[in-house]
């Protein structure tokens, strides 16, 4: 079966400029520039929930940012539904002119179909909801901004939809409270449900349970694992926890500052994991059962900022097997077997 | 003996008229030189238990019933001026969020400074400075680095901070409430490891506060799984881990994401845990309880922990009747 990716990042890069301050200026100090992606390339079929995972800083959040279009890309591109996203949203190119859905549209409205097609959730479910806004008209919300609906019996009915898609059933006896009348778990679901009363095919879950107690997460993951197989959406989720990511998504990728490191089909980098950093990785997930404790394998220091980004292999400074190589050359993303690459010299 | 011996904790949250029972009869042991984990959902009142040892609970929160027996000595008995010196010398904690409550105005040593100098653990602020530079140096920070604010210090480095602030005065027992929530996975290894290492070196009891079932896993001797302000389980961690016998312990280690045995879905525990101001007459946890093993007592009756075997107890009624 050919189908076309719904997603295609290719050698995405963000950079931030620094503010050099008056002192900076005045000296003319090179202007220094926060490499937060810096190259990253990866496809999502459509249906596929891919993991987007690494530590704090790694870029996670800067890549879902542009694949909805909410940053400007310093490089690279991302194309959703075979259009950049980019041209999508800051103006025309070759890309939208021959969309016929897109050409000749004002750009407001170009905006809006983006977000009735691809939507975000955020991490926080306590401040991702306005808590003087009732539960029915957060999730209406998009459906008013979008003027999608006729009647407000239709607008009554996709709430409903969207809610009880959720696990919030009946919806009537949610809708008319406030967020903080709802535990965490709850919050979390309203949240996903104002994402999904427009429909969307992509959803960015941007780190969506690491604020919920383990005993919710798992009914939000399940959440997400029903919502692509009942209704083919398809998911990118961003998380640092391995754990979670490996038990609901199809393929992996693990980020460190900036790139992409290792990619492949999550069975395969959870059972093989061929990059240094990953194995690390996976060293340290605590096993639910002291019978299981393993030798961890713990890397010193942290992730250095994104500013200064070593030479060569960027995980070199902190890599235990690191060769003489890895502190001159950039290792490309390689492929190692099947649908599984990796950016290593020696993997 | 036990260096540490609570029994049937109970406390109580003032609120205008009505009092909320946070926590209600809540005992463990806690040997010298041996770790204990206390998780729970949020809410379950682990911080309440902790605050109450210390005797630092806020305005609003009593002590209704109990002992807290530390070294032979009743905490709850002792004037406020000998708790003071339990506190911090005897018995320290690492409080939930600390890493982010350091002053920002003060060097990191000047902070570990004044605890020496408050609790008279040195006499000289010579001394005193001398001794923070071995303590950072301990928790594995440059003694140089004292010198620095916490918002120089990474958010791992400032957790390693509080906790070599918690060990100052050396501590018989240290508390660490939460110690790697909100940090980064390899960061959390890290703490573990320090931790672990701690423990092992000045030879601490040890009290891991989490919801993070993994880290107890690691970490500790023994595991007491609260929820609703009681005591659901508490066992030995090998026992619970491979013989969890509270239905509420069994949902939870379902909810917890194994890598080395990863499946399409992951249990969940429906619904949420009890409301302090409605609380169930029964079991608390008999609302979101699906056990098939279910008796007529479990809506009724809050069921007393029982022994199922040497040193594991059991809350739950199913538990009592296959005894
Ligand atoms: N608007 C911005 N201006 C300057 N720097 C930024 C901006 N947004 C992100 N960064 C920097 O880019 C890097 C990557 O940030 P990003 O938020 O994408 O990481 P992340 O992987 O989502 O991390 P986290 O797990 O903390 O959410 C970080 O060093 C961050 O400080
Ligand atoms: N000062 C207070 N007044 C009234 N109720 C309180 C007060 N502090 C805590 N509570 C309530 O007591 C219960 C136990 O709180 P506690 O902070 O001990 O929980 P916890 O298990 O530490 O939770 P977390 O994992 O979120 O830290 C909660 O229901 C909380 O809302
Ligand atoms: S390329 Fe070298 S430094 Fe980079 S991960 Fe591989 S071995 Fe380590
Ligand atoms: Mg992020
Ligand atoms: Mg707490």
């Amino acid at each position: 079966m050919e189908t076309q990716p719904i997603l295609e990042v290719s050698d995405l890069h963000k950079h931030f400029p620094l503010a050099r301050g008056v002192w900076g200026t005045l000296t003319r100090m090179p202007c220094r520039t926060v490499r937060a992606v810096d190259g990253v390339s990866f496809c999502v079929e459509q249906r596929e929930i891919l993991a987007l995972v690494g530590e704090s800083g790694s870029g996670k959040t800067t890549v879902g940012m542009n694949v909805l279009g909410l940053q400007q890309p310093t490089q690279g591109h991302v194309c959703f539904d075979g259009v950049d996203v980019a041209e999508w949203v800051h103006g025309r190119g070759v890309s939208v002119e021959s969309n016929a859905q897109l050409s000749g549209v004002s750009r407001r409205r170009r905006v809006m179909i983006l977000r009735e097609r691809a939507q975000m959730i955020f991490q926080d479910p306590y401040e991702s909801l306005n808590p003087r806004q009732k539960i029915f008209d957060i999730v209406a919300e998009p459906l008013e901004i979008h003027r999608l609906t006729a009647s407000r019996e239709e607008k009554a009915e996709r709430v409903r939809l969207a809610l009880e898609t959720c696990g919030l059933a009946p919806a009537d006896h949610f809708w008319s409270r406030f967020p903080a009348e709802l535990s965490g778990g709850q919050r979390q679901r309203v949240a996903i449900a104002g994402a999904l009363v427009l429909e969307p095919r992509l959803l960015v879950a941007d780190e969506p349970v690491s604020m919920l107690d383990v005993s919710i997460r798992a009914e939000i993951l399940n959440l997400l694992h029903t919502l692509r197989r009942e209704r083919g959406i398809t998911i990118l989720y961003t998380t640092h926890d391995l754990a979670t990511a490996g038990f609901f998504t199809d393929r992996m990728a693990v980020m460190y500052l900036g790139r992409i490191v290792e990619l492949g089909p999550t069975a395969a980098v959870l059972s093989e994991p061929r990059h240094p950093y990953t194995r690390a990785l996976i060293s340290v997930i605590p096993a639910p059962n002291p019978r299981r404790r393993r030798k961890r394998q713990i890397l010193q220091g942290e992730i250095p900022n994104a500013i200064d980004i070593p030479p060569g292999c960027r995980f070199h400074p902190r890599c235990p097997m690191a060769v003489e190589a890895c502190r001159v050359s950039d290792p490309p993303l390689r492929e190692v077997a099947p649908g599984h690459r990796v950016a290593c010299h020696l993997a | 003996m036990a260096i540490l011996d609570v029994r049937n904790l109970s406390v109580d949250y003032l609120a205008g008229e009505c009092a909320l029972h946070a926590v209600e009869g809540v005992s463990f042991r806690l040997e010298q030189g041996r770790s204990l984990g206390l998780v729970g959902e949020s809410g379950c009142g682990k911080t309440t238990v902790m605050m109450a040892l210390l005797r630092l609970l806020p305005q609003e929160g009593r002590i209704v019933d109990g002992q807290v027996v530390f070294d032979g000595r009743d905490l709850l008995q002792m004037t406020e001026a000998e708790m003071r010196r339990v506190r911090w010398c005897e018995m320290s904690m690492v409080f939930q969020g600390a890493m982010n409550a350091l002053n920002p105005v003060r060097t990191v040593e000047s902070q570990i400074v004044e605890v020496l100098l408050l609790h008279d653990a040195v006499d000289r602020p010579r001394a005193a400075r001398r001794r923070a530079g071995e303590l950072l140096e301990m928790v594995g920070i440059p003694a140089q680095r004292g010198r620095q604010y916490p918002h120089q210090y990474s958010g791992g480095m400032r957790q390693r901070a509080v906790i070599a602030m918690a060990l100052a005065c050396n501590p018989r027992v240290l508390i660490a409430d939460e110690p790697t929530t909100a940090l980064d996975v390899m960061i959390q290894a890290q703490i573990l490891e320090l931790l672990e290492r701690l423990q092992a070196e000045l030879n601490l009891s040890l009290i891991v506060v989490t919801h993070d079932l993994g880290m107890v896993a690691e970490l500790c001797d023994d595991v007491l799984v609260m929820y609703g302000g009681m005591i659901a389980e508490y066992a030995s961690g090998d026992e619970l881990f491979n013989m969890p016998q509270h239905p509420y312990t069994r949902r939870l280690l379902e909810a917890f994401p194994d890598v080395e045995a990863p499946g399409s879905t992951l249990a969940s525990i429906p619904g949420n845990p009890p409301r302090l101001d409605a609380l169930p007459p029964g079991c608390r946890f008999e609302p979101r309880c699906d056990f098939e093993g279910r008796t007529a007592a479990c809506g009724q009756e809050a069921p007393l922990p029982v022994e199922v075997s040497p040193g594991h107890l059991v809350a739950c009624h199913w538990a009592r009747r296959n005894l």
